[in-house]
């Protein structure tokens, strides 16, 4: 959540980040670098660059495709522009991957105000995503066709207080909508084109397989409550809860609670994070029969589902007082643990592989471990 | 009638910020909220990232610390 202090750009600084991700035989890991410069005394630049490279046998993967490696690369170019207690903001965004090209705008406005106690901030996001799917297994280059294209748009409104001179309290929504087209012959709409859902095969106990169909259109609200408290030992308690629901029939909450202790040098960090959603209306881990609804998925991510993530975090601060062009420097290591547990989300491969009966098969769960290692400076 | 003491508590915060309104938390009262700690999103570059990796795992979306778009994941 944004500071509230009087209006002032953002620090001028550079990060350097390895990042992993494991859990579920699904590795994304990458090199991000962010790095934001002043232009005279109204006007940041920035300038970030992330890559996600991808090795995936993850459950889906298993079910519906063959293992595969990937790589995604966004890059993001942006400004603020500050003018008396008013920051504007413009970024563009762009994602690319061999079967994914995604396009963001974003604008956005920060006010200050009522002595500069309390801060609104309203944005909107127009995204432009335009989805392929691989077609042939081998051969180079891989050929794609084209499958969707998706216009998102996201606005959002917040507002932040000081209650006292060691805590605010700030509160955010955000309207998202998503409208697909369907490239012409093709059903893909919202969906991962390669995800398959399920189905009873009539007279045995097996699964048969055919691909999704979602809705065209989602719209999304989400409503959430932040605050931050600083503890007469110099340290601070962050906390968090969010609502969301969509028109697809999913209600989720989260709550997080985050505590920041400075020792000497070092900065620690401990997270603690809960999620939990209900399932799509369209979604079920087995259908009765193949083309049994208008809409059927079996998306994970659309099941019933909780997950819980713990994690800790260090920085090391050196050349605190400078060290030729150098303001300040920070070294920092980033560690969490995810739990996911499936309430109605069954492990397939377990009937496909070892003809355990459909329906009975037991509820996926799995860990992830998340890391982060990043050098900062400040100049 | 019984909103009318809250239309009048409203009234009275909204409207005296026309005159003698003062701030209650004084510019020099500020040095632990302008402290870096109090600002759970310090590191950009984590508060994306980790929005990033929940977005892409949970239906769930928006009002986050962190712009939502472009991720590429559906």
């Amino acid at each position: 959540m944004q500071q509230v202090t009087a209006a002032v750009l953002p620090e001028e600084r550079a990060d350097v980040m390895l990042h992993s991700y494991e859990g579920g035989e699904l590795t994304v890991s990458g090199p991000a670098i962010l790095v934001r410069k002043n232009i005279g005394t109204s006007t940041s630049v920035f300038y970030n660059t992330y890559t996600d490279n991808i090795t995936s046998a993850s459950i889906d993967v298993q079910i519906s495709g063959s293992p595969y490696e990937e790589s995604r690369t966004e890059q993001t170019l942006g400004v603020d522009y500050l003018t008396g207690k008013t920051t504007l903001s413009f970024s563009y965004t762009d994602s690319t991957e061999n079967d994914y090209e995604a396009g963001t705008v974003t604008v956005g406005l920060s006010q200050d105000f009522f002595g500069d106690l309390s801060t609104l901030t309203m944005g909107f996001s127009q995204g432009n995503d335009d989805i392929s799917a691989r077609v042939s297994s081998g051969g180079d280059p891989l050929e794609f066709e084209a499958r969707s294209s998706i216009v998102r748009s996201n606005y959002r409104i917040g507002f932040t207080q000081v209650l006292t001179k060691n805590a605010t309290l700030g509160f955010g929504f955000e309207t998202i909508t998503d409208e697909a087209t369907s490239a012409p012959g093709e059903e893909t709409t919202l969906n991962n084109p390669y995800r398959q859902y399920s189905y009873q095969v009539s007279g045995t106990d097996n699964r048969g397989f055919a691909f999704e169909r979602y809705p065209n259109t989602r719209t999304s609200n989400a409503l959430s409550l932040r605050g931050n408290y600083f503890l007469p030992w110099k340290g601070a308690i962050h906390y968090e809860y969010r609502t969301f629901q969509d028109s697809w029939g999913i209600r989720a909450n989260n709550i997080g609670l985050t505590y920041v202790q400075p020792i000497s040098h070092f900065v620690f960090e401990f997270r603690y994070r809960i999620y939990s959603q209900t399932q799509a209306d369209f979604y079920q881990d087995l259908f009765d029969r193949e083309d049994q609804f208008t809409f059927m998925a079996r998306d994970k991510e659309l099941s019933t589902y909780s997950s819980t993530a713990i994690g800790f975090g260090v920085s090391y601060e050196f050349a605190k007082k400078g060290w030729g062009w150098i303001d300040k420097g920070s070294l920092n290591f980033s560690y969490d643990l995810i739990s996911f547990e499936y309430d109605n989300f069954r492990d397939a491969t377990e009937n496909v592989n070892d003809g355990i009966a459909a329906g009975t098969e037991s509820f996926y769960a799995f860990d992830a471990t998340v890391m982060q290692a990043f050098v900062s400076i400040w100049y | 009638m019984k909103r009318l003491p809250l239309i009048f508590l409203v009234a009275t915060f909204v409207f005296s910020g026309c005159s003698t309104w003062e701030p209650w938390v004084k510019p020099y009262e500020r040095e632990n909220l302008s402290d870096p700690i109090m600002n759970v999103g310090r590191d950009p570059v984590v508060a994306s990232y980790h929005h990033h990796v929940f977005e892409t795992r949970e239906s769930a979306r928006g009002a986050g610390s962190v712009s939502g778009g472009g991720c590429g994941c559906n």
